[in-house]
């Protein structure tokens, strides 16, 4: 049973975001760290191997400046090890290019499955998993609440609009995991020492033999035409809790003649 | 110059046309000279009438899947249309679990962008343009087509109004999935009904979230109750859902549901850019927080300072009280 996990490193989601003025793009120069979102598909995946009595669960990322931060989280985790792509040619990267870029590493080593979030915390297109699936020629189950490994396929509970839907999918596939489905382990202290000495094969889009013309800036289709400020909410009244705020609630119920 | 031919990718919720679809037709036709409705699926005579009326001039339909995904196919079946010479020049498609499929593999089968989290689109030359915030919903951004291929955009919920225009019932017509391969082998085995009392978490008037804030998951059935006591529903932000309190169908915010209640009351909610997102276009807000510098006052018409703990109680007495 070997996994590869995609991850994303991203600015930690606590900080206020901006855009650099020249790119229009998230600005991703600070520090990045592992979306949480990710957390639940590499628990997820040390389960499965660990259900399975075996195999592997590796991670793939792509980032820029060589960012392995985020990565050393995922490995303390427990996973073997992690592809990071960094090549500049990808800054601008929309979700198309980014799930070409991920498939062409994935595609480096022979997994059975192949686990995402539903959508990253920082872009939230929520998109690329499927279209590394459709990249790769592969079938895939998106929003999965529970992944269970049979004999050549999986078999998926799929979140739906008003409950689940059980599939099975022939293997290799790629699923993604909704947040909250599996308890994320924390890292021991033992885990964070030896994620320092699991490997991180760092490539480029030379050694995925992408044409860098395909990708980031120059294989967006699309361009950023206006940046604005939204309209802003204004704020009401705000009152301290002296015992009776519930009476300030249903009086202001009442003004709105829902009560 | 203009958009000749728009498809919105239309979902079958009990019957009828969901209201994500409606939502979507509502706009499409302010932005083509044709608006057309592709399903994964039979048309129905009462969907076909129901497209016509929100603006559709034809229902395609690549009848049963037998079980197969909506996504993997009905990208295929448009894309097959476009490479046909008889697709549209623009898809729209809802951000649904299924609308992000058809998008996103339709974007790998046309070489062509996704313009995502949309919630407002107009027209430059022959270009869509899709308006999309960020940094929770503070500043928006606009993005054009100009790959001159088919224009695809993922549409938030609740960004547009659903009205009937009064057309006749859509023509129907039969539109054909081509071979998926090995990429159409997932096959839904049997469908799960959650059973859940009162009005749906996107559709309710009111609206009670929590958040961390209620400091543990038993706590919630405070929201639940207001919210019932009120005939509304109950929501959650990311927080308490990641941490596995509450499924992740609860959840209010970008990565989640689009509310706009009439009444939203955020319980122990801090008010993260992630959650202000999915609640901030509602009529009436208000807010309990304990710290007074949360950001969720900042959007609140009734902002009370107090532990949800002590606030919360009283005011489910109160609700019973008057029931």
């Amino acid at each position: 049973m070997n996994v590869v996990v995609c991850v994303k490193q991203i600015p930690d989601p606590a900080e206020t975001g901006k855009l650099n003025p020249e790119t229009k793009t998230l600005d991703r120069s600070s520090k990045l760290i592992l979306d949480e979102s990710d957390s639940y598909g590499v628990e997820m995946a040390l389960q499965l191997a660990e259900a399975a009595g075996g195999g592997t669960v590796s991670l793939v990322s792509m980032a820029p400046n060589n960012e392995v931060s985020g990565l050393r989280t995922a490995l303390a985790m427990g996973a073997e090890s992690a592809v990071l792509v960094s090549d500049d040619a990808l800054a601008g990267s929309d979700a198309l290019s980014t799930a070409k870029v991920l498939a062409a590493a994935i595609g480096r080593t022979e997994p059975d499955l192949i686990l995402a979030a539903t959508e990253s915390s920082d872009g939230y297109t929520g998109t690329v998993p499927e279209q590394i699936a459709a990249v790769m020629g592969l079938p895939s189950v998106t929003f999965a609440k529970s992944i269970e490994v049979g004999d050549g396929s999986v078999s998926v509970q799929r979140q739906t609009e008003t409950g689940y839907d059980s599939v099975t999918c022939p293997t290799p596939c790629v699923v993604s995991v909704t947040a909250g489905v599996v308890e994320p382990r924390y890292p021991s202290f033992k885990g964070i020492m030896a994620a320092k000495s699991k490997p991180v094969d760092e490539v480029t889009l030379a050694d995925l033999g992408i044409d860098a013309g395909a990708v980031g800036w120059a294989g967006g289709g699309q361009e950023i035409v206006d940046i604005e400020e939204a309209e802003a909410r204004e704020a009401g009244e705000k009152v301290v809790d002296e015992g009776d705020a519930h009476e300030r609630i249903i009086s202001f119920l009442e003004d709105l003649k829902v009560l | 110059m203009g958009i000749s031919s728009l498809w919105v990718y239309g979902e079958v919720v009990d019957g009828s046309l969901s209201t994500m679809t409606t939502e979507m037709l509502a706009k499409a036709r302010t932005l083509a000279d044709d608006v057309s409705v592709v399903i994964g699926g039979d048309a129905s005579d009462a969907v076909a009438a129901e497209a016509g009326a929100h603006g559709a001039s034809t229902v395609h339909a690549t009848g049963d899947l037998a079980g197969g995904l909506q996504g993997v196919n009905v990208a295929a079946a448009i894309a097959g249309a476009i490479e046909a010479g008889s697709g549209p020049a623009a898809v729209l498609a809802g951000t649904t679990y299924d609308g992000r499929d058809v998008a996103a593999r339709l974007s790998v089968a046309l070489d062509a962008p996704v313009i995502t989290n949309v919630v407002d689109l107009e027209v430059d030359g022959d270009a869509l343009v899709g308006t999309e915030p960020v940094f929770g919903g503070t500043t928006n951004v606009k993005t054009r087509f100009t790959g001159g291929k088919a224009q695809i955009a993922l549409v938030r919920p609740k960004s547009f109004v659903a009205e009937e225009s009064g057309g006749g019932a859509a023509a129907v017509a039969a539109l054909a999935v081509p071979d998926t391969g090995a990429a159409g082998a997932a096959k839904v085995t049997d469908t799960f009904e959650e059973q859940s009392d009162g009005p749906k978490l996107d559709e309710a008037n009111f609206v009670a979230s929590g958040g961390r804030g209620l400091g543990d998951s038993e706590k919630f059935a405070m929201v639940e109750e207001v919210a019932q006591l009120m005939g509304g529903a109950a929501g959650a932000s990311r927080a308490i859902v990641d941490a596995g309190w509450v499924p992740y169908s609860s959840q209010v915010g970008q990565t989640g549901k689009v509310v706009k209640p009439d009444v939203y009351l955020a319980l122990g909610i801090s008010g993260a850019t992630q959650h202000l997102v999915g609640m901030k276009g509602s009529k009436h807000i208000i807010a309990i927080n304990k710290d007074e510098e949360a950001p969720i006052f900042g959007v609140a018409d009734l902002g009370i300072v107090g532990d949800v703990h002590s606030v919360v109680p009283k005011l489910i007495e109160a609700l019973k009280a008057r029931a």
